[in-house]
Order: C-alpha cells, then structure tokens, then sequence
C-alpha cells in the first residue's frame, strides 16, 4: 500500500524504532511522561509542522500533520503525549493578535515553549459546554478568573494553556454559546498565584489533570480575539483534533493488524500456525478491509480541510470509524494473542486500553451519532 | 572541499529475508527498501565534515533504478547539498558500481569520497577499495575516526586486532564502519528542503562505462534451519560429544 507523504512517513518510523514497546512499558508502569521521545519529536520539526514558515514552522497542512501521527501510532509508540502541541496553537494562529502569535508560535516551532493543554471540560459540563461555570471577570487591565476544569492533560508539560471562560453570564447573551472567551494563560507564572493543578490517575498514561484557578489574574492581553467569541474560536480547532485523532486511530489498528498477523502466522497450536485457521483469519481481514475504509475517510477529511472547505461533516466521521476500525483491531488483536495478549511485554494490552479512549475522547461516539442525525441527515434535534 | 557519498537502496534492515521461490535472489517485491546503514553513517560524516567547516558542498550518489531516487532524497533530507543518479535496471556488481563512481569522481573533482564498508544485501565490501584502486587515490577502510586536515588525513581503522590509525594524503577514499558516528534523523524541515533540492540523472552510457556483469549467481538458498540443542547428563558426556559428534576438540 502507498501512502500519502511516504519520506515523511518513513523519517517518523525511523525515530519511533528508537522508541521501543520497553520504553512505554516503562513510561506506563511508572505513570511517567515520555520526555525523551516528544523532545526527539520535537527537535525533529514534526510538531511544528502546522506552524506557517513565517513563524518558523514547516507551513504543511492537516494531510502531513495526519501522516505523522498515523506513523507514530503504528510504529506503536503513543502520540498521545504531545498530540495537542500540534493543534493547539491553531487558535491562536486564527484568531489571537500578532503579538501573541509572534510570541508564541517561534518559540512552539523551535521546540522551546509548549502549548498543549487546553481548558474546556469541566466536572458539571461536558459536552455542554454552554453550562461551563468557570469566570474571567474584568478589573482594570486584568481578568480575575475564578473555577475549575477537568481532564486537562499535559498541562504539567506546558509552559502556556488554553482557557474557556465565561466573560459574560449565559442567560445574558442573544444565545447560550455567545459570552464565553479564550485565554492564554502563561502557566509558568500561574502556578503561585491562584492556580492549582491535581493530577488524576486513569486507566491510560494521558498525564491528565484537574485544575483549579481561584482569583488567578492574568493581563487583558492574555485574551484570544474579541472578548464573547470563545465557542466560535475553539469550534473550528475541534475539527482538526478530530481529524488528527482519527489518524491516530488508524495508526493503531495497523499496529494491531500487523501484531496480530506476524502472531497468527507465528504461533503454533496443534503443529500448525494458528492463522491457517480462517476462525483467526477473518477478524484480522475485516479490521484490515475496515482500517483501509476509515483512511480514506481520514484522509478525504483532511484534504477538506486543507482547502479550507467545511468539513464537520466528515471530522466527525473520520473520527468515527477510524476510532470504531482501532477499537475492533484492538480487541481482534488480543483475541488472537489469546493469554499471552494480557502480558505486559506484548504490547498489546497498553495499546489496547490506549486506543480505548477514543471511542470516548475527544468526543464521545453518540454525539458523533447526534450530529449527524441532525446537521447531516436533518432527523429532529435530540437535546 | 568537496565530498561525494555514495548510497544504495537496499532491503531495510528490519526485514525478515526471503528467498525467491526459482532461487535466483531474494524476494524484493512489496518489500520495505531503505538506504544502506554503513550509507548512511557515510552520509552523516559528510553532513559532519561540512558543519565543522571543512567541506563545502556534499554530493549523494546512487547506481540503480529509478526508485534509487528515494535514496537519495533520504541523504539530500539528512543534508546533503544535491544528489546524483546514474540509472540503469541491470543488475550491478561493485566493480561496475566502481567505475561508475570514478567517471562520476572525474566530473565533479571532489577531494574525497565517503562510502559505506559493504552494503547489507550482499555484504561484498568491495567498491570502495575498487574504486580507490581505479582512481589511484589512498584509501581508509573500516574506519571508525576520520580527522581531516588540511591535505591528509588521519584515519583510526576497526581491523581484527583492534584499532589501527593510519595517516592518508588527500584526495582518498574513506569507507565507514558502525562506530563512526550515529546518524541523525531527517527533520520535517529538511525533508520539505530536500524536495527542492536537484538530482541529475545519468546513464552508464553518458560516462562511457560498461557495466556488464562479471560474475553469475548460479543459486540462492535459505541458511540451513538451526537444530535443537540436547541437554547433557554430565562434563564427560560434554566432553565426549565435543570430541567425536562435533569433532571441535
């Protein structure tokens, strides 16, 4: 099969092979971040890639951007870890002023800031993210914010975060996503002055957080684009985060088709390979027929991306079935490793629960569902 | 000073060998090719050479099919300056690969030329001294440390006793050997470079250079399956088997 962007994918494997299954086993077991691997990727240009060259970036698209996460995944590591560097600042590159943009987005190319937590999702609000009760009241040339989000992840390893923030209650706009607003918070002075950042433990290795801000002041600068404007801006990063998860996802299930295949012809059961058995066969043919589908998906998404077409649409389903293909590759993969599929030094559990959380994360498959039923198909709204 | 490398796309490292069905080679169909690792380490101490000043412009060769070109984009991504192919789909031999290095050394005047010790399909470690021989340059193989100065060089070689240092007039042929250096990843910025840097394509019959192969493959075969070992009773029963089943003692 030949893919889009091969020399970028095969620059990727070829810094993912140092990287081994024992390194994340290790990363996993200890709860640790994986320091040495996002600085190597980092240094190597590839979360700068959607950076434009003025800043110091590669200027690339959501198409390339897509190739290097799917490599990092199938070569087994987990871009998890740093995903976000990539996208997060695509808010800012759209809507913050230059001076934020030329004080930020060098810095994130070069590989000496980082940008990669985002501050949405809070204990009562999830994907209703109208409800969010986190506040940035105005005092003079500050904000003073006041709230609490949750599943941040990798704040720990950021030096800058993104915050949704209410500037003005809910029932006081024209309608309940107008009054919200972006921040860019400078975490590196936060910390001491009103922020609070609580790791929570979770079933995959994703350094995830709940934060707290009470009275946090930040400058009136640290705020993105117009004061009110927040939902609009945070939306259209949402599809590239879509989009490159489901790359991801992709990336998986070829790490699990590839696991499970080498497995089956492998590993012999009644002086035979298992895999002569079509019992065997099958589900790893299916998940490769479904994996193939869900990259075109990925890759038609990305392509409207990059031409700047809506593409919502097909965000949310490349999202979608490539988190459905990577979830039956996963389970398909440990079927066929049988017992030995639950022993840590296969690999294969960790990228089993790993690639679990994107049935869930960053949107949950019903609402995935919901929004086609309603934007795409027109069936009545649900909620 | 000018450097050229020269690097060959071989069947990547990580790939389990398998023989042709009709044993006339190894199967590369729909197998995963990459540039020679010894290449590889070539292309590194060039890039190198250039960094620390030395050299001004560096050049990456290869002899083979159209797709060699991907090779040679690998090394023009790890940061060599332009790339030349001499394309031909004949099977090449080093000293056919020799003599097309020597016309192409002859055109382009370098001072030295950087290959790998031998290429990890046929393990032959033969174009560079062939090549040296042609040009009538010196020659540092197996080399694990190459200080240059200004018209020699000092070149520390992996032989089988250990290490031995030799010095070399320039221009000379240097061929590399795993511990010379650890070569660096391509960055996403060179290799988005490297698509817009030129590749020449030559023929053999452009430099006037008959490849013919020399030597013919009468048969390729898989190595012989390794036997389970036996577990032994006692030292006697070791010694005994050593002495006359092995005949190693």
């Amino acid at each position: 099969m030949t893919k889009k962007h091969q020399e970028i994918r095969d620059a990727v494997t070829q810094l993912c092979t140092h990287y081994p299954g024992e390194y994340w086993r290790n990363k996993d077991r200890e709860e640790a971040y994986p320091s040495e691997f996002v600085e190597a990727l980092t240094m190597a240009g590839f979360l700068g890639c959607l950076i434009p060259e003025k800043y110091g970036g590669s200027g690339l698209g959501l198409s390339e951007a897509s190739a290097v996460m799917e490599e990092i995944q199938a070569s087994g590591c987990n871009g998890g870890a740093c995903h976000a560097q990539m996208y997060t600042m695509g808010t800012v590159l759209r809507h913050g002023s230059e001076d934020q943009k030329r004080m930020l987005l060098p810095g994130i190319a070069r590989g000496d800031l980082r940008l990669q937590a985002f501050g949405v999702t809070e204990p009562t609000s999830g994907t209703d993210t109208s409800r969010i009760k986190t506040t940035a009241v105005k005092d003079g040339n500050n904000y003073r914010i006041n709230g609490q989000k949750v599943w941040t992840s990798r704040i720990k390893y950021s030096d800058f975060m993104l915050l949704l923030a209410r500037t003005q209650p809910r029932e006081a706009g024209a309608k309940p996503h107008h009054g919200m607003s972006v921040f860019l918070i400078d975490i590196r002075n936060a910390e001491k002055n009103g922020l609070t950042i609580k790791p929570l433990r979770a079933m995959v290795n994703h350094a995830t957080t709940e934060v707290f801000f009470d009275d946090l002041k930040v400058p009136a600068s640290a705020l993105v684009g117009e004061e009110g404007m927040g939902f609009r801006y945070i939306l259209d990063g949402l599809n590239a985060e879509r989009i490159l998860i489901a790359a991801e996802c992709v990336g998986d299930s070829r790490w699990f088709i590839e696991r499970a295949t080498t497995y089956a012809k492998e590993r012999e059961v009644f002086d035979r390979p298992i895999g002569k058995n079509q019992g065997v066969q099958f589900p790893i043919a299916r998940s490769y027929a479904e994996t193939q589908a869900a990259s075109l998906m990925v890759e038609s998404a990305a392509d409207l991306f990059d031409s700047g077409d809506s593409c919502g649409a097909e965000a949310n389903m490349a999202k979608l079935l490539a988190a459905d293909a990577s979830w039956r590759a996963a389970d398909m993969c440990l079927q066929t490793h049988g017992g030995f599929g639950f022993a840590e030094e296969y690999d294969v559990e960790r990228k089993f629960r790993e690639t679990r959380l994107y049935q869930v994360a960053p949107i949950s498959t019903n609402l995935i569902l919901s929004y086609i039923a309603e934007h795409v198909l027109g069936l009545p709204r649900s909620f | 000073m000018k450097v050229i490398v020269a690097v060959k796309r071989v069947v990547d490292y990580n790939v389990k060998i398998r023989v042709k069905p009709d044993h006339t080679g190894v199967e590369t169909t729909n197998v995963k090719m990459s540039m020679n690792p010894f290449d590889e380490i070539a292309v590194e101490e060039a890039i190198r050479l250039q960094e620390s000043g030395k050299v001004e412009e560096v050049i990456a060769v290869s002899c083979g099919i159209s797709q060699c070109q991907e090779t040679i984009r690998t090394a023009l991504a790890m940061g060599a300056d332009r790339g030349i192919l001499v394309e031909c789909d004949v099977e090449l031999q080093p000293l056919a690969v020799a003599k097309l290095l020597k016309a192409i050394v002859q055109n382009e005047n370098p001072e030295i030329v950087i290959v790998g010790k031998q290429a990890i399909d046929d393990d032959s470690n033969q174009t560079g001294q062939m090549l040296a021989a042609l040009l009538g340059w010196s020659q540092g193989t197996f080399a694990s440390q190459i200080v240059l100065g200004e018209d020699s060089a000092k070149v520390t070689r992996e032989v089988d006793g250990g290490l031995e240092t030799v010095n070399l007039n320039i221009p000379a042929v240097f061929t590399t050997d795993l511990r010379l250096n650890e070569p660096r990843y391509a960055s996403l910025p060179n290799i988005m470079k490297a698509k817009k840097k030129p590749i020449d394509i030559l023929t053999p019959e452009q430099l006037g250079v008959d490849i013919t192969p020399r030597l013919t493959t009468l048969r390729v075969n898989e190595p012989p399956v390794r036997q389970a070992g036996v577990m032994v009773e006692s030292v006697t029963e070791l010694v005994d088997k050593l002495k006359n089943e092995a005949k190693v003692i």
